[in-house]
């Protein structure tokens, strides 16, 4: 346990509730609308790992999403549209004992942040990023979004997209992220399970949450039935082969769009070391936090006097 | 010849080594026991192009690259693109010896390297020589390093021609090589130089210039103002910095980043500037004392980050390397243009505090400061240079490093302090309290118990909550504001704008950044003619220091803005910061991608004086003042 940050690393039985704000923040996300299942899943799982909520920093884009920390009780950093990863993987350099989570819309993720997500899973921070996927804008009334389907038609696209949707699966795959799954707000119990998986995976985490937006796009019962590639006897794939998971995924990904919502883990590489890994074993990092160095009395700053023979 | 100084220009391609060759030069002058300040000139290419560094060195202060130059190493482009050939751009073989002949000082000093360059492609060489009384000695620099070693050891057979023909010593041109090289290579690169010493000690000189002798106090360092803020953030405390390449922010850059990893500290090189300034950001809010940095376009970038910072009150220093823009502009040319995109960019009222350094000591001095006020106010501060003193290269005390190291994350708590801070009534803790001294009201670290609050672009309660409440909104925007009135007060302090000059002076001078150092020279040139001139340079841009500015106008009659932009951006500031003082103000621009050089500036002031009429000669452009 740490001296300068004593949340970090207790043993101790965490109850859901804790993640509950004393006074909560009336949500102003819509009746019905599938971030409620995030919240729900994250509040879950963090409590079936033991975490404190003081040893989480939760880093969140700009839309409805983004306000998962509003009502998620732990550090939290409401970031701008599309920066929570470079916020959120920074934070985790600075203290690697950090629980770092990301969390943003399909636009915020695919969109506008997709390049910091494409090179954040190419370097695979050992974090978890949920994008909340309800292919539509909703905080901005319904316009087309990257994963919103070809044809979509709303007041930016009103001949319809000529676009085909992102695939995020394959693009995170493609782009190196260690561990890939899918799951859906009206799945609650897998939600969790991914949730904690994708948390205890020492590596980059996305999970496509697909969170029904009842005002813009679809509501609930348009996710359902679900199908979970694990469970289901149609489906039998290895999720640690890059072949077979980028398979599944293709048919994942294009399935949707014929009204077949297909979840589950897509991918899952155990070997792969994380970046903190990768740069401590260069020398290019410390293995103890860097923000702890701040705390420590006791520590002999370096000076710049200490080098300066080398302009003599 | 009467110069007191050696202004040596080593001129060749990029890549034909004249970095390395210069600095080995520049300090083997320095150790000698003179003042050295160099300045480089080149194209954004890898490899040939028209390249050179000049090195002035006198006994006593240099503050600029001086009036032209005296003494030309010209190598020839061993990378020219066309060198047999005439091409659209000329023969650029021979550019090292025709480029910028105009500006070697009458009866100064030619040697080139006949190896590579003939003299018949220069044309009029010969005859311009007479007429400006140039001394010029042709030396096949090639034969003599290809018969030792290699070709590219013709660099250390032009150091030591010139040594032979200003009468300098070997001594610690051979130290420095031996610093640097061994073996073979070293044993090939000596005799390559004392056999050019000696065959140029035997040709008849016809010249009277001699390096100058001096002497030093104490123990000097050669550094750049990019080493200069490189140190000064190390020694704040700084270990993170994260960046996209990009000349000329790249040098403090790059050597951050070979530094940071064995201190315990972390590099990154990222995907874009908008990761790079985010992750300054989260890295700061994660508690570790950060930076970033980019110049002009990739700091466009950052706009957005960098309005976060404000909003969320995290500490934050970023570095701007002006070059001349817009757009992509010239990649390797010094502007001082990109002022108002630092001071204004980002949407809503900005809350940043801006540096612009002078030169290396205030590189370091402003750099630590910046990071003093940023941890201690929780504001980003921007330390804003340019191309020219990125790369210029000064002596200083070495002993002007031996300082101790400042890590302090100023307003922030220890877990110890956090039980007794604010919370609301549900645990969370009060991280942007109303009413607090100075407006800063102290932060917590993740990880820490009891600390946990929301950090939000949004405007905020004082528990983070978003919140668009009217009275809330008013508390949040002035107490943000007042920050910026205890930071002019902290600032005052520390008086970071420098006085130049005679203080009776009816004409004033008055500039910032790194063409400061010119001025300063122009007006002890003017005050020792018996021409009362004074000047204030300015370091404080943001907030600005309205008082001392407004008490230099009112003391002069005129004053002179001296700037490297075109649309009067410093002066445009002063306007809008002091008020009604455009009357009195004339402007002196240039934008032709060189810094002014001192007689410029003389010349201005005396055109001023002259009460306007005449056409400055160079190519600046002088506007009077309204009120003349």
């Amino acid at each position: 346990m740490s001296k300068a940050f004593s949340a970090i690393g207790e043993d101790r039985e965490v109850d859901r509730d804790e993640f509950t704000p004393g006074v909560e923040p009336q949500p102003t996300w819509c009746p019905g609308c599938g971030d409620f299942g995030v919240l729900k899943a994250l509040k879950g799982a963090m409590a079936e790992l033991g975490k404190d909520p003081e040893e989480i920093l939760l880093a969140t884009g700009i839309g409805c999403s983004g306000k998962l920390n509003s009502y998620f009780d732990s550090y939290g950093f409401h970031t701008i549209h599309g920066r929570s990863l470079p916020v959120a993987r920074a934070a985790k350099l600075a203290n690697h004992d950090l629980e770092v989570v990301a969390a943003g819309g399909d636009g915020d993720g695919y969109g506008i942040g997709g390049n910091h997500f494409m090179h954040t899973a190419r370097e695979n921070h050992d974090m978890t990023y949920i994008v909340f996927n309800n292919e539509v804008f909703g905080l901005t009334k319904g316009q087309t979004s990257p994963t919103s389907p070809k044809g979509h038609k709303s007041k930016t696209q009103p001949h319809g997209s000529a676009k085909d949707p992102i695939r995020p699966l394959s693009l995170s795959l493609t782009s190196g992220a260690s561990y890939v799954a899918r799951t859906a707000a009206v799945n609650p119990n897998q939600a969790q399970e991914i949730l904690v998986e994708a948390i205890e995976h020492d590596g980059f985490s996305h999970v496509d949450f697909l969170t029904q937006c009842p005002t813009w796009n679809k509501d609930a019962k348009q996710y359902v039935p679900y199908v979970d590639v694990q469970e289901s006897d149609d489906y039998d794939f290895d999720v640690t082969d890059r072949r077979q998971a980028q398979e599944m995924m293709t048919e994942t990904e294009e399935s949707l769009y014929e009204g077949t919502v297909l979840t589950g883990r897509y991918y899952k590489d155990e070997d792969r070391p994380s970046y903190q890994q990768e740069k401590q074993s260069r020398g290019d990092m410390p293995e103890e936090p860097v923000a702890e160095q701040y705390f420590d009395e006791d520590k002999e700053w370096e000076r710049s006097f200490d080098f300066v023979d080398r302009h003599k | 010849m009467t110069d007191d100084e050696l202004i040596w220009r080593i001129a060749g391609g990029s890549g034909d080594g004249i970095d390395s060759t210069s600095q080995n030069f520049a300090k083997a002058l320095m150790r000698s026991g003179l003042d050295v300040f160099t300045h480089r000139h080149y194209p954004s290419r890898i490899r040939g192009g028209h390249t050179y560094v000049e090195i002035r060195a006198k006994d006593g202060n240099v503050t600029s690259r001086g009036d032209g130059y005296n003494f030309l190493l010209a190598l020839g482009d061993s990378f020219a693109r066309n060198p047999t050939e005439e091409a659209v751009y000329g023969d650029e073989e021979v550019k090292p010896l025709t480029e910028n002949l105009d500006d070697l000082r009458e009866g100064g000093i030619i040697v080139y390297d006949e190896g590579l360059l003939d003299e018949e492609d220069v044309g009029d060489l010969e005859e311009q020589a007479e007429e400006n009384g140039w001394h010029v000695y042709p030396l096949d620099l090639r034969a003599l390093a290809k018969e030792h070693g290699r070709e590219v050891m013709r660099n250390t057979a032009g150091v030591g021609a010139t040594a032979a023909l200003v009468d300098m010593d070997l001594d610690h041109i051979e130290d420095l090589m031996a610093d640097a090289m061994g073996g073979d290579i070293l044993e090939q690169n000596l005799e390559v130089l004392h056999d050019a010493y000696e065959q140029v000690s035997e040709m008849d000189h016809t010249h009277d210039l001699t390096v100058p002798t001096g002497s030093h106090d104490e123990e000097q360092v050669l550094v750049s103002g990019s080493h200069a803020i490189a140190y000064g953030a190390i020694d704040a405390g700084c270990r993170f910095i994260s960046g996209y390449p990009m000349t000329p922010w790249t040098d403090a850059y790059t050597i951050m980043t070979q530094l940071l990893p064995d201190m315990g500290g972390i590099s990154e090189q990222v995907e874009d500037e908008i990761a790079a300034a985010a992750m300054a950001v989260g890295a700061s809010h994660a508690g570790v004392k950060s930076m970033s940095g980019s110049s002009g376009g990739g700091f466009a970038l950052m706009s957005e980050p960098l309005g976060l910072a404000e909003m969320t009150e995290t500490p934050l220093v970023l570095l701007e390397a002006q070059r001349a823009g817009p757009s992509t502009g010239m990649p390797t040319k010094p502007e001082q243009a990109d002022l108002e995109h630092v001071l204004y960019t980002s949407q809503g009222d900005s809350h940043r505090v801006a540096f612009g350094p002078k030169d290396p000591k205030e590189c370091y001095e402003q750099t630590r400061t910046a990071f003093e006020i940023a941890y201690d106010y929780q504001i980003p501060v921007v330390v804003l240079y340019d191309q020219k003193l990125s790369g210029e290269y000064r002596n200083v005390d070495a002993s002007f490093f031996d300082r101790e190291p400042a890590p302090d994350l100023g307003k922030t708590l220890t877990e110890d302090q956090i039980p007794d801070a604010p919370h609301d009534a549900t645990g969370k803790y009060h991280r942007y309290q109303h009413d607090v001294e100075d407006g800063v009201s102290p932060r917590t670290i993740p990880g820490q118990k009891g600390g946990h609050y929301l950090a939000s672009g949004n405007e905020h309660w004082p528990n983070g909550h978003i919140s668009e409440d009217r009275d809330n909104r008013v508390a949040q925007v002035e107490r943000r504001l007042q920050k910026l009135e205890a930071i002019r007060d902290d600032l005052d302090e520390r008086e970071q704008q420098t006085h130049y000059g005679d203080e009776d002076a009816d004409i004033g001078l008055l500039v910032w950044g790194s063409q400061e150092g010119t001025v300063e020279e122009a007006v002890a040139r003017m005050n020792d003619d018996e021409n009362s001139v004074k000047a204030l340079g300015v370091s404080d841009m943001m907030p600005f220091p309205v008082d001392a500015v407004r008490e230099f106008v009112e003391s002069v009659d005129e004053a002179i803005v001296v700037e490297m932009s075109s649309t009067k951006q410093f002066r445009g500031l002063m306007q809008k910061e002091v008020g009604d003082i455009g009357d009195k103000l004339s402007s002196l621009l240039k934008y032709n991608g060189d810094p002014f050089e001192p007689h410029e500036i003389v010349e201005a002031v005396e055109i001023a004086q002259d009460g306007g009429g005449a056409e400055p000669t160079a190519q600046t452009t002088l506007e009077p003042a309204a009120g003349d």
